[in-house]
C-alpha cells in the first residue's frame, strides 16, 4: 500500500510529456517519469520515493518501439527487458538482461527504467557503455543525441525535466565478442555481488562493472592495465585492481575483501576466455 | 485526481471500480473486487505469489498500478476454469500449504501458452519467478511437463 497519493498522466507525445513535467513542477508536484514503475511502486511503498505526480511515458511511440535502420538498432526506453530479449538482436544486452530480476519481473521492468534507476545496480548500462551506444534524450529544446559514455557518470546525467527516449547501437559493435559474468552470493536470481561485462574490440579489452562500487562504471585506467601485454596475467589484474575508481562496496552480499577475491578470479576467467587459457 | 472510477477487463468481464492512482492491481483485485486468488506475499516483486496474466504475459500484480491495467485483458486464477495445468498440479501433488499455488499456476499457464515446446532451460528460467516455501520444485516441474506432453499429444 502506497501511503501517499499521486496524479497519473499518460501523455501520447514527447512534447506533451515535457510540457506536463514543467507545468507539474511549477505547481510544486515533484513529478517523476514512470516507465515500468516497478521501482516507483516498491520504493513508494517504503516512502523512499515520494511524488505528487507521475508521467507514464509508455504510450509515447518513440519510447515503446524497436527499429532497425540500416546498420543501426534503435531501442525505445520503455521496451520491457523481456521484449528486448525476445527481439534477440543484441546478444550482449540479452545476456545481461537474462540475469536481471526474474522472467515475470522482466515483463514489467524497462530498459530506460533500469538505466535511470535509483537502485545502484543498473546492469543494462554495462553492455551499452562497452558498445559505445548513443542515447536520445528529450528536453525542453527538443531531442538530443549523445554518446552514453559522455552523459553517464554514475547515473545518466539528465537535466531537470529531461527523459531518456531511445538507445542507439551499431551492428558492428553488437557483433564484437563479449562476456557478461554475474556472481551472486547465493541462488540463481537477484542482485549481484559483482557483474562484470567485457568486450573485445581491435584486440583491446574493455570492461565495465556493477555491484563493485556504489554505481556501475567503465574505467579506462583499469582497461589500460588489463591490456598491458608486457606483464603477466596476474600482474595485469593486480594493477587493474589498484585502479578501481571508488570505494569497494561492503554490504549484505559480501565484504570488500570478498568482492576483490571474486573480481580477481572473474577477471582471470575473462582473460582466459578471450586469450586462451595459459598452460 | 488522486482517485477515480476505472474500468478493467477481468476474466472476460468489464468491472468498474473506484481506485486511487497509487493502488496496486493486487490491492484492487483483492480488496475492491473480491478476487483473492492472487496472494500478497512480499509486495516487492520477489515471491511471485501475486502473479496474474495481463495480455498473455505473467505479471506480478504488486508491481503494477491498477490504472496501468486499463484497456488490457487481465486474467486471474479465478478466470482459469479447469485449465490443464490445474489438473496436473493436483495429479502431481505440486503443492503443500498452497499459498504460492495460484501464482505458480498463472505463471505455468502462461508458459504453456507461450512455449508449447518449452525446454528444461526455459522451464527453469520461468520457475525462478516464483518462490515456494513448502515443496521442492520437482513436482511443479512434473506438472508442467505432463501438461506439455498432453498439449503435444492433443496437437499431433
Ligand atoms: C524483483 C526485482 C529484482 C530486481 N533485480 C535487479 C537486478 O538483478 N539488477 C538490476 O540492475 N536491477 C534489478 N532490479 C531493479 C530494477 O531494474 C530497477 O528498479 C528499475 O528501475 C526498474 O525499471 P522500471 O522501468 O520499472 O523503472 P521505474 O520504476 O519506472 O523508474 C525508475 C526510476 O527511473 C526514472 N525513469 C524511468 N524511466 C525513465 C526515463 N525514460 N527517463 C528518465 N528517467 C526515467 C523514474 O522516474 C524513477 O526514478 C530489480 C527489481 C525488482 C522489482
Ligand atoms: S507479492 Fe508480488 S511478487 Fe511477492
Ligand atoms: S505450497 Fe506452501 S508456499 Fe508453496
Amino acid at each position: 500500500m502506497i501511503s501517499f497519493d499521486f496524479d497519473y498522466y499518460q501523455p501520447a507525445t514527447i512534447e506533451e510529456a515535457i510540457q506536463l513535467f514543467h507545468t507539474l513542477d511549477e505547481q510544486g508536484k515533484n513529478p517523476l517519469y514512470f516507465s515500468g514503475g516497478t521501482e516507483i511502486i516498491t520504493l513508494g511503498r517504503l516512502n523512499r520515493i515520494v511524488t505528487d505526480a507521475v508521467i507514464d511515458i509508455k504510450a509515447i511511440p518513440e519510447c515503446t518501439a524497436y527499429r532497425k535502420k540500416g546498420t543501426t538498432h534503435i531501442w525505445g526506453a520503455t521496451l520491457s527487458l523481456s521484449r528486448i530479449r525476445e527481439i534477440g538482436a543484441f546478444p550482449f544486452l540479452s545476456k545481461t538482461i537474462a540475469e536481471i530480476a526474474d522472467n515475470t519481473a522482466r515483463n514489467k521492468i524497462t530498459l530506460g527504467g533500469n538505466i535511470c534507476a535509483n537502485i545502484f545496480y543498473r546492469e543494462t548500462v554495462l553492455p551499452l557503455l562497452l558498445t559505445d551506444s548513443q542515447v536520445v534524450i528529450a528536453s525542453r529544446t527538443g531531442l538530443k543525441q549523445r554518446p552514453l559514455r559522455d552523459v553517464f557518470d554514475q547515473i545518466l546525467q539528465l537535466e531537470k525535466g529531461e527523459f531518456l527516449v531511445q538507445i542507439i547501437t551499431e551492428q558492428s559493435e553488437i557483433d564484437l565478442p563479449f562476456l557478461c559474468i554475474k556472481k551472486r552470493r547465493q541462488w540463481d536470481v537477484g542482485y549481484p555481488l559483482i557483474t562484470t561485462a567485457a568486450l573485445k574490440k581491435n584486440d583491446r579489452l574493455k570492461v565495465a562493472f556493477s555491484g563493485l562500487c556504489a554505481f556501475p562504471f567503465r574505467n579506462q585506467q583499469m582497461e589500460k592495465s588489463l591490456n598491458d601485454l608486457q606483464l603477466s596475467r596476474e600482474e595485469r589484474i593486480e594493477q587493474a585492481l589498484q585502479q578501481i575508481p571508488a570505494t569497494i562496496l561492503e554490504d549484505v552480499h559480501g565484504s570488500a575483501e570478498y568482492r576483490m577475491f571474486v573480481l580477481k578470479n572473474t577477471l582471470l576467467d575473462i582473460l582466459d576466455a578471450f586469450e586462451g587459457a595459459e598452460s | 485526481m488522486g482517485s477515480h472510477e476505472i474500468t478493467l477487463q477481468i476474466n472476460g468481464e468489464e468491472r468498474s471500480v473506484h481506485a486511487r492512482n497509487t493502488d496496486t492491481l493486487l490491492y484492487v483485485l483483492r480488496e475492491k473486487l473480491g478476487l483473492t486468488g492472487a496472494k500478497p506475499g512480499c509486495l516487492n516483486g520477489d515471491c511471485g505469489a501475486c502473479t496474474i496474466d495481463v495480455d498473455g504475459q505473467p505479471m506480478k500484480s504488486c508491481l503494477m498500478l491498477a490504472v496501468e491495467a486499463m484497456n488490457k485483458k487481465v486474467t486471474t486464477i479465478e478466470g482459469l476454469q479447469n485449465a490443464p495445468i490445474q489438473t496436473q498440479f493436483i495429479e502431481k501433488f505440486a503443492f503443500q500449504c498452497g499459498y504460492c499455488t495460484p501464482g505458480f499456476i498463472m505463471n505455468c499457464h502462461s508458459l504453456i501458452q507461450q512455449h508449447p515446446n518449452a525446454t528444461d532451460t526455459v522451464i527453469k528460467d520461468w520457475l525462478e519467478s516464483n518462490i515456494c516455501r513448502c515443496t521442492g520444485y520437482k513436482e511443479i516441474e512434473e506438472a508442467i511437463k505432463a501438461t506439455l506432453r498432453n498439449v503435444q499429444q492433443y496437437r499431433s
